[in-house]
């Protein structure tokens, strides 16, 4: 930015600076560390300065909001328009439990819907399946048939309220239902707003609810697209995670660079079975993760959008400018929540809400205080909403596009960002592209790296967690924990046996066996998943066939 | 009932005991082997070695489940770096193996190299010698072909597989000498990937140097994580197995593997013996010096320590 | 080097959260130990099996998901069922302070929540485990 001759001058000043005044300063008085870095061990010089930035050239890498390259924000008023979406991520034990908890949620000011669900759930078992003793309803809300899902929304208008549904390996399935409950309430398809996560290479790498190998699950995957882009053209069919590549322990860098590699790899997928560009690539999402480190996490959230947005025009050569820009929502960082001095938990939360929304987030999930011991009690989740709500309010923060645009540090940091993600999905290109480098465990043994350097920088003390390597205190165990109640297990299967007692089981088997053929060919699964849900096959039923025909994913492990 | 009765008798944890024992080299493991020697002989040993990376876990998981499935019992040694700076290792070979754990037919045991010049083939000498004792029908031993001693282990196999990757082209030249040539058979795994059919040409020109043609190699495609090829590569285990015993080779190769190996326990006691007296009988420490002070040449001491052994 | 202590890192149920299982599983190799690790989704049988295979001194269970008041017990009690009651079973993962003396009464020796530094796992490690 600066011309030849006055980036000379900051040049030279600046070594004056360091020379004349800082030497003497430092020889006395030295910093407090050898070397300064960012939550991801990049360095961080002492003082940025034009010169940190000269090639950037505003109109090119900047812009405006809601133009190429996004770098500013996706919509030209961003928070001055509307607020980002408060999505607090909920569900545990019975549906009619999370239901309550969900219109709470809504009462106190939430503004969309986001559903968490069991592990069984997750994994495609029902909960009467051996291997769900001990895990119903304990991580999310146990959904075993579209009987529970009408549980879940009941009182909960469809054609009004956006939901977020995090589920991967069975999303089609749930998203079956979620259409076939907004049936029951007179709402089509059209009208329905939301997401579904359905994605399953992140699963591979960080999260581990997979259940079918990498090309069937592709195939899911690009049939929910299809299917979504002609009947539910609100949905937004994919939220290609970063989150939890992070929360594993990946770097900034690290986690835009693997999360729009798996993104590259799923355009590549919807573009090789057939589809335009333009038809899908406006409702893909993205999830990110706001971490401790403030400044780095909105450099973060920038680099991603440019990068992204050109990885669209220039390599899959996108038209609509809406394929090009990249939407994300965002939670806070689960891992950086300490157990110790549990409410300490709310300032770190506090930060990283900041770092979302200086980031241009477009919905943001808030985690509680008790983060680290149990799922969130009604207090700690509201104060979690509070969190959203006073930065919205009070901070100023909302009240500007982009307000760190422009300091030396924050566009250097973005930046190097774009450029070390540029660098690893090169490499993982090389390596055949995403799935590839999954199967070969390569980002899998990035990441674990990245998680053991950072370990021992916390034992070594190097890197300090307040209130567990420094300014420990003694403490009470803490009470007022959410406790998941044990017989949810006991409930939901008395609900199974009752719901295969009256639903019409020759239907149910009609239908699992006209999937089980067309599984086995090549036509859009959705269609035959809703036929069989609206039946009341259970979700163990559907993706039991599912795993006969498709058979179940062999985890690479490289440690 | 002791650890031998137990062994003898199929008890499970009898063998994984005295597994450790023989990996620590405690004696009650030579002991046990020792009475129960007459029982050894039995099962056939197939050693899997290739680079990292080729998929030799999945494909040995492949092939025990097909010989299960023909009613055999199979014992799975599988060896894994152990770190020379630690002493530590990550034994994760069993991932590939889920289905196989719960498995009654199937015994399973991960050891890491420990770094013993030699230990690691007498461990596994040992732990092989157990499972024949246990009575299983097949041994398998899956190592990394990358070290000197992982080498030296698979070469006391009965049938050696070499498990290739497609793309290894140019570095099948730059391969370690002896890695290729111990190779009985040679897989071409994750053929469905580029360039398998290259691969596998340029194997068979490399065979095509070797003098030996009385066992030409066969190479095969499969593909190990979709269990293709599996009865076809076990049908050329199978050959090889007729083959080493309709040509006297077995008798050969088992008598040369035991020679070998009796003259390496030979040296491990010499060694050991020269290791505890050094200091009381065998001044090993004051020869050395007395050899760097040029007070006695190296020969000189050497002859000194041979006849204190002998005495 | 000559006899490392030999432990089974495992991942019981369905939870598929390994940061924490794969870091622990380093330290115990850079501290000297043979770490058998099995990957996600096992079942207290294959747990129990590998334990009882691989001889194992310890048998460390790593779970996010809740779980574990019903899944360590089950795991104690079969170990004991096959003989190897002289396995130290230790347990990590998101576990409130609330379940652990009903874990220590199962069986389960120590219970290491979220904050504790892998050196005093390792540390509780080679003070009680029984060396075979």
């Amino acid at each position: 930015m600066p011309d030849m001759d006055s980036r000379d001058r900051i040049k030279k000043a600046k070594r004056d600076w360091e020379e004349q005044k800082l030497e003497k300063l430092l020889a006395k008085r030295p910093e407090r560390k050898d070397k300064f870095v960012t939550g991801s061990n990049a360095e961080v010089e002492r003082l940025y300065t034009p010169v940190d930035v000269e090639q950037l050239d505003y109109l090119e890498d900047l812009g405006f909001p809601g133009e190429y390259p996004y770098t500013r924000g996706v919509q030209p008023t961003m928070y001055r328009g509307r607020l980002w979406t408060m999505r607090q991520y909920a569900g545990f034990a019975t549906a009619e439990e999370s239901n309550k908890r969900y219109k709470y949620l809504l009462e106190q000011g939430q503004t969309g819907l986001s559903v968490a669900f069991d592990l069984p759930t997750q994994i495609g078992y029902d909960s009467d399946h051996p291997l769900s003793e001990g895990e119903v309803g304990k991580v999310g809300v146990a959904i075993d048939s579209l009987k529970d899902m009408e549980i879940l929304f009941d009182g909960i208008p469809l054609d009004k309220v956006s939901t977020s549904m995090t589920i991967n390996a069975p999303a089609a399935v749930l998203l079956a239902m979620y259409i076939a409950v907004a049936e029951k309430q007179g709402v089509t398809s059209d009208k329905l707003n939301g997401t579904i996560q359905n994605d399953i290479l992140k699963e591979y790498i960080a999260r581990g609810t997979y259940i079918f190998p990498t090309k069937p699950s592709m195939r899911l995957i690009t049939d929910i697209f299809e299917y979504c882009a002609k009947h539910v053209p609100k949905w937004n069919t994919i939220s290609i995670s970063g989150y939890h590549i992070r929360e594993a322990g990946s770097t900034a860098a690290q986690e835009v660079a693997f999360t729009l590699a798996d993104g590259i790899a799923y355009v590549q997928a919807a573009i090789n079975a057939g589809l335009e560009v333009d038809e899908f690539a406006p409702r893909l999402s993205f999830f990110f993760n706001s971490h401790n480190d403030l400044l780095e996490e909105v450099a973060k959230f920038r680099a991603a959008r440019r990068l992204w947005a050109k990885i669209m025009k220039e390599r899959f050569k996108a038209k609509n400018p809406r394929s090009m820009m990249l939407r994300f929502h965002t939670q806070t960082g689960g891992s950086t929540l300490t157990a110790q001095q549990p409410d300490n938990n709310i300032v770190r939360v506090a930060i990283q809400t900041l770092a979302a929304v200086l980031g241009g987030t477009q919905s943001l999930h808030t985690n509680s205080r008790d983060e680290a011991l149990a799922l969130p009690s009604e207090e700690s989740v509201r104060i979690a909403l509070r969190t959203q709500q006073i930065v919205a309010y009070e901070s100023g923060v909302a009240e500007t596009v982009d307000p760190l645009a422009g300091s030396y540090y924050v566009e250097a940091m973005t930046d190097r960002i774009e450029r070390e993600a540029a660098e690893y999905i090169a490499k993982i290109d090389e390596l055949g592209g995403a799935p590839e480098a999954i199967d070969k465990g390569y980002i899998q043994k990035e990441i674990q790296d990245s998680a053991y350097r950072y370990q021992m920088e916390i034992e070594s003390g190097k890197r300090v967690v307040v209130g567990v390597n420094k300014f420990q205190i003694e403490e009470e165990p803490p009470k007022g924990l959410l406790k998941v109640d044990p017989r949810v297990g006991e409930m939901q299967k008395a609900k199974l046996e009752e719901l295969r007692r009256t639903r019409d089981n020759a239907k149910v088997n009609e239908e699992l066996e006209k999937l089980k053929k067309a599984a086995a060919g090549d036509q859009n699964l959705m269609p035959y998943i809703l036929d069989a849900v609206r039946q009341y096959a259970t979700l163990g039923e559907i993706c039991g066939v599912l795993r006969e025909v498709f058979g179940e994913y062999k985890q690479s492990v490289v440690l | 009932m002791n650890l031998q009765e137990r062994l003898a008798a199929g008890d499970v944890r009898a063998l994984a005991r005295l597994l450790t024992f023989a990996e620590n080299n405690d004696p009650e493991a030579e002991e046990v082997i020792k009475n129960l020697y007459g029982r050894t002989g039995s099962a056939y040993v197939i050693g899997i070695t290739g680079p990292p990376g080729a998929g030799k876990s999945t494909l040995t998981d492949k092939l025990v489940k097909t010989l299960r499935a023909r009613g055999n019992t199979v014992g799975i040694i599988a060896v894994d770096p152990t770190s020379p700076f630690t002493g530590g290792a990550i034994l994760g070979d069993r991932i590939r193996m889920q289905e196989l754990f719960t498995d009654p037919g199937v015994f399973i045991r991960s050891m890491g190299t420990r770094g013993h010049l030699g230990g690691l083939s007498k461990a596994t000498q040992a732990a092989v010698r157990l499972m024949d004792i246990f009575g299983k029908d097949y041994i398998f031993i899956e190592t990394v072909g990358v070290g000197q001693s992982e080498v030296d282990i698979v070469k006391t196999a009965d049938t050696v597989v070499m498990v290739m990757v497609p793309g290894l082209g140019d570095d099948i030249q730059a391969i370690k000498a002896g890695i290729m040539e111990i190779g009985d058979i040679f897989a071409i795994n994750k053929a469905d990937l580029d360039g398998a059919d290259r691969t596998k040409i340029e194997i068979e020109m490399m065979l095509d140097l070797n003098e030996n043609k009385a066992w030409r190699p066969p190479v095969c495609k499969v593909v190990a994580v979709e269990n293709s090829g599996m009865d076809i590569l076990l049908g050329h285990i199978q050959k090889h197995r007729m083959y080493l015993s309709e040509s006297g080779e077995l008798v050969k190769r088992r008598t040369r593997n035991i020679s070998n190996e009796l003259m390496d326990l030979v040296r491990d006691r010499v060694m050991e013996f020269i290791t505890r007296e050094s200091g009381r009988k065998l001044p090993v420490d004051d020869l050395v010096e007395r050899i760097v002070a040029k007070d006695m040449d190296i020969y000189s001491a050497a002859e000194y320590i041979m006849e204190a052994i002998n005495k | 080097m000559d006899k490392p202590i030999r432990v089974l890192v495992a991942k019981p149920g369905l939870d598929g959260h390994d940061r924490g299982a794969k870091v622990i599983a380093r330290a115990f190799r850079d501290a000297g130990m043979e770490v058998i690790y099995t990957g996600l989704r096992q079942t207290p049988e294959q747990i129990v099996e590998t334990a009882i295979q691989e001889d194992v001194e310890v048998v460390a269970m790593s779970i996010l998901s809740g779980a574990h008041n019903h899944l360590f017990p089950i795991v104690v009690n079969m170990l004991r069922e096959r003989g190897a009651d002289d396995v130290l079973v230790v347990g990590g993962g998101v576990i409130p302070d609330d379940d652990i003396p009903g874990l220590k009464e199962a069986g389960v020796a120590e219970i290491f929540t979220p904050g504790t530094p892998t050196t005093k796992a390792i540390e509780f490690i080679k003070q009680n485990v029984k060396r075979r």
